[in-house]
């Protein structure tokens, strides 16, 4: 079973046509972040706390904006002021980033035109930052920080897992009693200590692959286990044996002969782990453990919807991020779904 | 039997013993300790200070602080919470109620709903209501918990029908017996939601697989060709052989009881044994943070134990004990 089989079957499937499209628009938004997003994280406007959304439409041939007048700031209201609009520029140019990281820019798909009034397109927070913009940078920490925590997790799972099954005898012995112990533990209360004595050692803006680490060196026992009974199966298959009497060493008989026929269980089981990183990362900025601010991550701007504020005053925007989590995890377990439909198609699922 | 029992219970002790080890090396990794905020204040003296770091090991390196709090901890003596000036056994006696009520109730809830959702939609297989059900199943397996336990809370801020937070309402003090149970009964109505949906969907989903898979069974041709009744045949024959995976579920679910409601309790303020454990990383409140963990892994290790137990009784053919 090649992985070009493997993709060519998701795409023959409408869920998986579905979940792929999704995912590739999250991840497409979170590449060209800079490119899409009006404002940068840490803009913030202190007389704009909590705007409303505001409405897009079209005029003198031309994209307007709505424009907004704060009534009552203690309460954060806003009227809508019906004769007056701001005009969007297309590919303007506005604040500097840099594209892939690499490539300076300063032209952004829309904003308003020199400045003169706000495009809160999702409404503001607390201290008058654009949810939009936050979204859709904070979309590069909750997506990413998946991919490269199953990557951590998945290649430890197969050097624990596929070295105890291989060799047995007392490195199996030992290697699955850690297992057992990691698995033992309630994840979230390992979560928390680890973070505790990690944190305090590396400066905020390296939150990001502090936290990655975490969640890998929390992930790794399950996937070691599993991989470990499968290289156990496999070890006893001949090809196996002929590589062994042929003085092959152990290592690339792992990674040659073993490891292409894990492959598809890999990737199934790393589809379906991945909402677990992302729920994980969106739990530790929630409680104000993760990413730290100015930075945005969705987890991170979902804690400041737990404002008694919010709940009275109806800033219902400020729940967005939620459902872009929700959103991203429903479309991982979908394919991932998918995927274990087409690599074990004796395991359906619907 | 017996000795099943007994040797899952003896894992146990290396179990807690590493990971309370465990716990200590990574908090004396973390910088500062329970005092760091008390050192700050100036009207402290730094007698006193000396003698409580005295007291309590804090001047010695991690490992004779753990051999320390071993030793009482053998004795039965859990420590001193710091951060709320009571031992930390009297602590979590308070807090470990709330969480049980909480846990419990939302077990009760999701198994009450999700296993008769589960047969339905088995036994009207391919229907609407089954369709309807795995999407609605998808969608809750996917909503994160505090995300859930948000949107609650914005409802009941928005309808004013449930309280936002907390276990118990201001008055509660003042009310009659019955008052104060449905004032408990009204405040874990959210936090149950919260957390007993996302279970519904997962224990509907492997109630419903298991009931397509035993329908399938050759005693349910024979049932239905000497003239049983269907619905015989579905609640007397089927189900009581669909449910048999589940009852080792309920013992994984049973191990989740006391650390599985940390973020709804968090974001809920529900003053549960999840919230207390945070909240006491968060102060370095030593004692407590290892209690609590104690805590966990213990109901971890005897919830699959009790599902092995219960797997077994519940199904003859599984023998605990290898014969050698």
């Amino acid at each position: 079973m090649t992985l070009f089989y493997i993709f060519r079957e998701v795409f023959r499937r409408p869920l998986g046509i579905f979940s792929a499209c999704v995912l590739g628009l999250l991840y497409m938004t979170a590449i060209f972040a800079g490119l899409l997003a009006p404002y940068q994280t840490n803009e913030q406007d202190l007389n704009r706390t909590y705007h409303p959304p505001t409405k897009v439409f079209w005029k003198d041939g031309g994209l307007h904006v709505e424009a907004y007048k704060l009534v009552d700031p203690s309460e954060a209201r806003y009227e809508l002021v019906e004769e007056l609009s701001y005009p969007i520029d297309v590919f303007a140019r506005g604040y500097e980033y840099r594209l892939f990281g690499l490539i300076p820019l300063e032209r952004h798909l829309f904003q308003v035109k020199d400045d003169i009034g706000p495009i809160y397109l999702l409404g503001s927070d607390s201290t008058g930052r654009d949810v939009f913009s936050r979204l859709i940078y904070g979309s590069q920490v909750s997506l990413f920080i998946g991919l490269i925590g199953i990557i951590i997790t998945a290649s430890l799972g197969f050097l624990v897992g596929g070295l105890s099954g291989y060799f047995g005898g007392r490195t199996d012995f030992l290697a699955m009693r850690l297992v057992e112990f990691m698995m033992a533990m309630p994840g979230l209360y390992l979560l928390l200590a680890l973070r505790g004595a990690l944190a305090p050692h590396f400066p905020s803006d390296q939150m990001f692959f502090v936290i990655v680490v975490i969640l890998a060196l929390i992930g790794w026992a399950g996937t070691a286990r599993i991989l470990r009974g499968m290289t156990l199966a496999l070890r006893q298959n001949q090809y196996v044996i002929a590589a062994e009497s042929m003085g092959q060493p152990p290592i690339a008989i792992l990674l040659k002969h073993i490891l292409p026929n894990l492959v598809s269980y890999l990737l199934v089981a790393a589809t379906l782990s991945i909402p677990g990183y992302v729920l994980g990362e969106a739990a530790l900025s929630f409680l104000g453990l993760g990413i730290q601010e100015p930075a945005a991550s969705w987890g991170l701007m979902l804690s400041q919807a737990q404002d008694v504020k919010v709940f009275y005053l109806n800033f219902w925007w400020l729940l967005i991020p939620g459902f872009a989590i929700f959103i991203t995890v429903i479309a991982y377990n979908i394919l991932g779904d998918v995927l274990r439909d087409i690599v074990d198609p004796k395991m359906q699922t619907s | 039997m017996i000795f099943f029992i007994l040797r899952r219970l003896m894992t146990l002790i290396p179990l807690l013993l590493g990971i309370t080890m465990l716990a200590f090396i990574l908090m004396s990794l973390a910088p500062g300790d329970f005092l760091t905020p008390v050192k700050a204040q100036r009207d402290v003296s730094v007698e006193l200070i000396q003698a409580i770091e005295s007291e309590f090991g804090l001047d010695q390196p991690w490992y004779l602080q753990y051999y320390k709090w071993l030793g009482n901890v053998l004795q039965g003596n859990l420590g001193h919470s710091w951060a709320y000036k009571l031992p930390v056994s009297e602590l979590i006696g308070q807090r470990i109620w709330a969480t049980f009520l909480l846990s419990f109730s939302s077990l009760i809830f999701s198994w009450m709903v999700a296993i008769p959702l589960g047969v339905l939609a088995a036994i009207y297989k391919d229907s609407i209501f089954d369709r309807m059900s795995a999407g609605l199943a998808y969608t809750a397996l996917s909503i994160p918990e505090f995300f859930l336990a948000l949107i609650l809370v914005f409802f009941a801020a928005q309808t004013g029908l449930f309280p936002l937070g907390g276990a118990t309402s201001i008055d509660y003090e003042y009310m009659s017996f019955g008052g104060k149970l449905l004032d408990r009964a009204h405040h874990l109505i959210l936090p149950t939601l919260a957390l007993g949906i996302g279970s519904i969907a997962s224990i509907m989903r492997i109630m419903r697989a298991n009931f397509i898979d035993t329908i399938r069974g050759g005693f349910v041709i024979t049932a239905r060709s000497k003239g049983v009744r269907e619905y015989v045949v579905m609640f007397k024959h089927v189900l009581r052989n669909a449910i048999n995976p589940l009852i080792s579920a309920f013992g994984f679910a049973l191990s989740g009881l006391l650390s599985g409601a940390l973020m709804v309790e968090i974001v809920l303020q529900y003053p549960g044994l999840g919230q207390l454990m945070y909240q006491s990383i968060l102060r370095e409140d030593q004692f407590v943070v290892l209690a609590s963990v104690m805590l966990g892994c213990s109901m971890l290790v005897f919830g699959n134990l009790l599902a092995d137990i219960l797997l077994a009784w519940s199904d003859p053919r599984i023998r605990l004990e290898r014969k050698n």
